[in-house]
């Protein structure tokens, strides 16, 4: 296990050094999407608009954060991790289009989008569920706020954050699903586990 | 004197102090699980639980951005007076605390979707009632988040096979939760009853500190045992593998039909909130689960 700290725009050479278990912690800009931004973006790309950001090198996060208006400043209250397998529909699409390098959430995801991190090069920073309060220090400004119609937790918040994490990469650039592979190993106990309790 | 006001202010408190801070219980075992796992993505995780537990108790913000839906549990003194006032001060004390404290509205009207935006609705927040001996009145709140209530399971279980049916059963809805509900876990685990009485002794158990064991002794076994069997399945914290998937299991019955086996597992997530006061007839308020200065 290693440790990294990453700054965006990351390039596809550093995001390939990562393997399933090293902890990373990213700085520069992050963007939050979720069912509806990820659905959105590609619909853009399709008619060939482009985003209002320019999402190469960067960490997308699935999170629907709650976000209060002071001043006519944004400030992130709070910011955990939603479940990332709902955006498994979009996610290799997203990556091969866009080219994000990291993607972070909770609970991983499935074959399609481990694919898509090892042909264009990306991993899944698994960030700790519920911990609101680490994620929202890490957050240092809200850049801007596009697609607001979407709602405030589905908008895509454009985010400066300085040193995100830590996330445990659980799906490298190399094929490796860490939840995967757990859930294989969790399967071989449930015969075992049976038997001992006499079930 | 117990008033609705004095009432509504410690509710308020309650659950203010639900949202930011975890028992004392909950704590140590989150720290006593940081210290044992042996798993490197497992401690990284718990690690940043507990620095994240502490950011919330700091910074006085609630812990996870999920405040759950509210469920109150009161045991009433038969000889509290104005009992039919105390309903009325709890919604007014969840009103409050959602724009005080703040908590996320969590409310929906489950046919036209809409939230009530002030965690208040039919029936919620939900209120357990307990007429106990006495002149004190104890409240507890349980901040319930979705995530770990989403897998809470129910089995009608053939009462032929009996207990070793109600093991495999907890084991394989530790095994289907996965990483869903944010492990390490708590479970509350009850048969017999009925349905609905089963759920809700399993849910009630989750209010048990982890440091007491069952006062039962073969239950405290079983909890034991079904401890053992929830970890060996190496889940792991937030299901990235390890040695903890749950941090307790607690177990509670009730007598059964000669028909029925209900088994009822309510899960509780690492952010495993609960506080309670006691409030006593002079108007003395006794914090039980956290410490008030
Ligand atoms: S399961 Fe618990 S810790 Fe996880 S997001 Fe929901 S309320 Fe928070």
């Amino acid at each position: 296990m290693a440790i990294y700290k990453l700054k965006t725009p990351i390039s596809e050479e550093k995001v390939r050094k990562l393997r399933v278990n090293d902890v990373i912690y990213v700085t520069g800009i992050m963007i939050t999407a979720r069912d509806a931004a990820h659905r959105r973006a590609l619909e853009f790309h399709k008619e060939g608009k482009a985003l209002p950001v320019n999402l190469q090198g960067l960490a997308v996060f699935h999170c629907g954060p709650i976000v209060k208006k002071d001043d006519d400043k944004w400030m992130v209250v709070a910011a955990g991790p939603t479940t990332s397998t709902r955006m498994d529909l979009f996610e290799d699409e997203f990556i091969k289009n866009f080219k994000v390098r990291v993607v972070i959430g909770k609970g991983g995801m499935g074959k399609k989008t481990t694919n898509a991190m090892k042909k264009y090069g990306a991993v899944y920073g698994a960030f700790t569920g519920g911990a609101a309060v680490l994620a929202a220090k890490a957050i240092k400004k809200v850049r801007s706020v596009e697609w607001y119609d979407l709602g405030m937790p589905e908008a895509m918040w454009v985010l400066e954050v300085e040193d995100f994490g830590p996330l445990t990469v659980a799906i490298d650039a190399h094929g490796n699903n860490l939840f995967e592979d757990v859930q294989k190993k969790v399967e071989e106990e449930r015969l075992k586990i049976y038997q001992k309790l006499g079930a | 004197m117990i008033t609705k006001n004095s009432v509504e202010d410690v509710a308020v408190k309650l659950l203010y102090l639900a949202v930011t801070e975890l028992p004392q219980d909950v704590k140590k075992a989150l720290q006593q699980a940081c210290r044992e796992e042996e798993s490197e993505a497992g401690k990284t995780q718990l690690k940043a639980i507990l620095d994240n537990m502490e950011l919330a108790e700091k910074t006085r913000t609630p812990m996870c951005q999920d405040t759950g839906v509210i469920i109150f549990y009161v045991k009433a003194g038969g000889q509290v007076k104005g009992l039919d006032k105390i309903e009325k001060a709890l919604r007014n004390a969840t009103v409050r605390a959602t724009k005080e404290v703040p908590l996320r509205p969590n409310a929906v009207d489950p046919f036209t979707q809409k939230n009530t935006g002030d965690n208040t609705g039919r029936f919620i927040p939900f209120i357990n009632w307990e007429i106990v001996p006495g002149d004190t009145l104890e409240i507890t709140v349980m901040p319930k988040g979705g995530g770990s209530e989403n897998v809470c399971a129910l089995g009608m279980l053939s009462p032929g096979i009996g207990v070793n049916g109600l093991k495999k059963f907890v084991v394989d809805t530790v095994i289907n939760a996965g990483a869903k509900p944010c492990p390490p876990n708590i479970l509350g685990v009850a048969v017999g009853g009925g349905a609905d009485i089963a759920m809700k002794l399993a849910k009630a158990a989750l209010l048990r500190p982890l440091d007491q064991p069952n006062p039962d002794p073969n239950l405290a076994k079983l909890e034991k045992e079904l401890y053992e069997a929830a970890n060996s399945t190496g889940i792991g914290p937030m299901g990235l593998g390890g040695k903890f998937t749950v941090l307790g299991v607690k177990v509670d019955y009730a007598h059964r039909h000669p028909a029925s086996y209900p088994v009822a597992v309510a899960v509780q997530c690492w952010a495993a909130r609960r506080a309670s006061a006691r409030i006593y007839p002079d108007g003395k308020i006794e914090y039980l689960t956290h410490k008030v200065v």
